[in-house]
């Protein structure tokens, strides 16, 4: 769309009446915008679809395109960029089952594509890191797990999506800055639900908050919703949730999505809620309007038909990550872009009202963190007062000192 | 309305040894939907009155006839009387119009569609589009070079400046700068052009004496006890002689001041809050600066590079332009 309106533009300059005609010392008839070979940049989106249930909320309906359509927008973005560069982007994107991954990234690293923005899970990323060749980089745009930015990190992965940590230090901050520091921990049974639990439990050792009681709702499987549901619902979660020491807020850590969006109003006392529910932390929400974020909205909503979602802002982010690092070095190769990417000259405006960075480290992608009720955003952290020597940013997350990973050295 | 301000003008120039001319001041205020009117002799607040949907940018036909302002959330611009306040009519912009530049003849209007990367020519009289320009991601920033023939756009996520040709609407050159270029100014004799980069907290100096144009410097801000993320450079302003430039530094409350010859920082004055864009007076004695989240304007004597005061205006003021003498 952007692209066919552009030609349009471009073949039909229509003549104005004479201004004044001064002498400018440009050269302007000798400057040409276009440089006569086109520099290729090919990439690909991979995306792992996981066998799963349908949401608690019908609003959070899978989607075909999820994270692809984002891409897609960087790649656009990217483009109209490379038109005044002389490079043009070719992003490959495709979904496929777990079992299929593998033989997908061969394919495509039989294509001749080195640089990869993947949606998938930790074992999956590890795997395909560990089987790329030695001049891929692959650019993880959904996994938040905390070993992938520690012992398990990898030179040729770098993290585009916040990490668990960063999102728990994000919510706890703000809690702590409330001064609403007595925290009550409900979490799954799943793997993802205990690692979110840990998430926040260190984000309240880190920033001062306390976790006076903890609780573990057990994932017991079933469909997610049934027919008045709601009835049962109103009667059983608040006895769940009685005799729990004074709490000030009622933190969720709920990865699989099977509980959480019951909780607010079914407690026993009266608390707000926070983490998967409430006032969730999160990379993007479609409501979010500051810094010029309106604008990417409604560039993804006319290009989707739908509003974006968190893998969406990451596949863009990460597709422009490529795009940035190519625009500035003029390359196209893993290396180069890696290389720039972790040196002091990158920087990304992102909506976020600064600039994001990467984390030398462990490859992770600085970044603020929006707190979204799903309505608005409330508030964005790092919150004022939380200092760090090198970055506000670095107060979130897995700060050097914090991680194990020695792949970056 | 007129008699109102030749009254002012008499009472001032009673009191104060030098008589000052009065101009008016017009700062939208982009949550507010209004436009606040001030005179420049006694910042007093004339008037406020209603702007259409989010105004934001805002300028006045060189014989100060006309004042435009974009409406960015009812896509169009609109055309106020300045005299009577009275909306004459509107023009077409393309979608979602934040900042556009007159040519110095006072037709056509060069204004840049962020949702459609598009810079769209409007000429003021016919009201007509004249042309569409396709430029990079979200559209900004726009200037005009002295003898008019180059429109600058910066182009916030393609960060870019582009050049281009007034005649042929043709972009004849691209100069990349840092993220997210907001706003671009040229010095009076067209050698140099300087662009913000708001999130990249830098201002580039581009030199356009050589056969293309280069960037010669970027200027950087560093305030003690101020975090650098905070120094945003967005709008700019350079006096005529060139001899100083004006950097309004957003959420850092600061207006950077730059000796024009070095491009180097002298001093920053503290002004209200998320200060964003800067106007002068025609006799640049004063410089006006908006601050979105303290809904004032700081008033700022150039020579003296101090601030005199600041006046309340309407909600979260944006854009300011002075009328002419």
């Amino acid at each position: 769309m952007t692209k066919a309106r552009a030609s349009g533009g471009w073949s039909c300059p229509r003549i104005l009446r004479n201004g004044a005609i001064g002498a400018i010392s440009l050269a302007l008839t000798s400057l040409a915008t276009l440089p006569a070979s086109a520099q290729e940049v090919r990439s690909a989106v991979l995306r792992v679809d996981y066998p799963s249930l349908l949401p608690l909320s019908r609003l959070d309906l899978p989607v075909e395109d999820l994270g692809l359509a984002g891409a897609a927008v960087g790649t656009e973005d990217n483009a109209t960029t490379g038109r005044f560069m002389g490079q043009t982007y070719d992003t490959v994107t495709r979904a496929v089952p777990p079992g299929d991954l593998a033989a997908a990234f061969e394919e495509l690293v039989g294509q001749g594509i080195r640089l990869f923005v993947v949606l998938a899970r930790e074992d999956e990323l590890l795997a395909l890191a560990d089987a790329a060749p030695a001049d891929a980089l692959i650019l993880n745009a959904r996994s938040g797990a905390r070993s992938l930015r520690s012992e398990e990190c990898r030179a040729n992965l770098l993290h585009i999506a916040p990490s668990d940590a960063m999102r728990a230090d994000a919510l706890v901050q703000f809690l702590v800055w409330k001064k609403w520091t007595d925290l009550f921990l409900v979490h799954g049974s799943n793997p993802a639900d205990l690692a979110l639990a840990d998430a926040y439990r260190a984000a309240a050792r880190k920033f001062g908050a306390e976790v006076v009681g903890e609780r573990e709702f057990e994932d017991t499987g079933g469909s997610r919703v049934s027919d008045s549901g709601h009835v049962l619902v109103q009667r059983q979660l608040p006895v769940f949730m009685q005799d729990t020491p004074d709490h000030d807020v009622v933190l969720a850590a709920d990865g699989t999505d099977y509980f959480a969006e019951h909780l607010p109003y079914n407690l026993w006392e009266p608390a707000p809620v926070a983490g998967a529910t409430g006032l969730v932390p999160v990379s993007w929400a479609p409501t979010h309007e500051s810094w010029g974020a309106t604008q990417m909205q409604t560039r993804f909503e006319k290009h989707a038909g739908r509003t974006m979602r968190e893998e969406d802002y990451q596949a863009w982010l990460a597709v422009r990550v490529i795009g940035e690092a190519v625009t500035r070095t003029g390359a196209a190769d893993a290396d180069t872009i890696r290389d720039y990417v972790l040196g002091g000259e990158f920087e990304l405006a992102a909506f976020k009202g600064q600039p994001v960075t990467f984390r030398t480290w462990n490859g992770q992608l600085r970044q603020p963190i929006l707190l979204s009720n799903g309505r608005m955003t409330v508030s964005v952290s790092p919150q004022d007062g939380f200092l760090h020597q090198r970055s506000p940013l670095d107060s979130l997350g897995l700060d050097e000192p914090e991680s194990a990973c020695t792949a970056f050295e | 309305m007129r008699t109102k301000t030749l009254r002012t003008v008499f009472l001032a120039t009673t009191l104060l040894a030098s008589p000052a001319l009065a101009n008016k001041v017009f700062v939208s205020n982009e949550r507010g939907n209004t436009v606040t009117v001030l005179d420049s002799a006694t910042w007093e607040v004339l008037a406020e009155f209603p702007a259409g949907n989010r105004p934001r940018g805002i300028t006045i036909s060189p014989d100060g006839s006309e004042l435009y302002v974009c409406a960015s959330d009812d896509d169009l611009v609109r055309v106020f009387d300045p005299e009577t306040y009275e909306e004459l009519h509107t023009l077409p912009s393309g979608p979602d119009p934040e900042l556009f530049v007159l040519h110095p003849s006072g037709n056509p209007l060069y204004i840049a569609n962020e949702d459609d990367n598009l810079v769209t020519v409007v000429d003021t009289e016919t009201r007509q589009v004249l042309a569409e320009v396709p430029v990079g991601v979200e559209p900004e920033g726009m200037a005009i070079s002295p003898d008019a023939r180059v429109v600058i756009n910066t182009s916030e996520t393609t960060n870019m400046a582009h050049f281009i040709d007034t005649e042929s609407y043709e972009i004849v050159q691209n100069v990349l700068v840092d993220q997210r270029p907001r706003y671009a100014e040229f010095t009076t004799d067209g050698a140099k052009l300087y662009v913000s980069a708001e999130i990249g907290g830098t201002i580039s100096v581009i030199d356009l004496t050589g056969e293309t144009p280069e960037i010669a410097k970027k200027i950087t801000f560093e305030v003690p006890g101020v975090q650098s993320e905070w120094l945003q450079p967005v709008g700019v302003k350079v006096t005529s002689d060139g001899s100083r430039v004006f950097a309004a530094l957003g959420p850092s409350n600061r207006v950077a001041v730059i000796d024009g010859e070095t491009d180097e920082v002298i001093k920053y004055l503290l002004v209200g809050q998320r200060v964003w864009q800067l106007g002068f007076t025609p006799d640049e004695k004063y410089l006006i600066t908006t601050n979105g989240n303290s809904n004032d304007v700081s008033i700022i004597d150039v020579e003296a590079e101090e601030v005199i005061r600041s006046v309340q205006v309407g909600q979260q003021p944006w854009g300011v332009v002075v009328a002419p003498d």
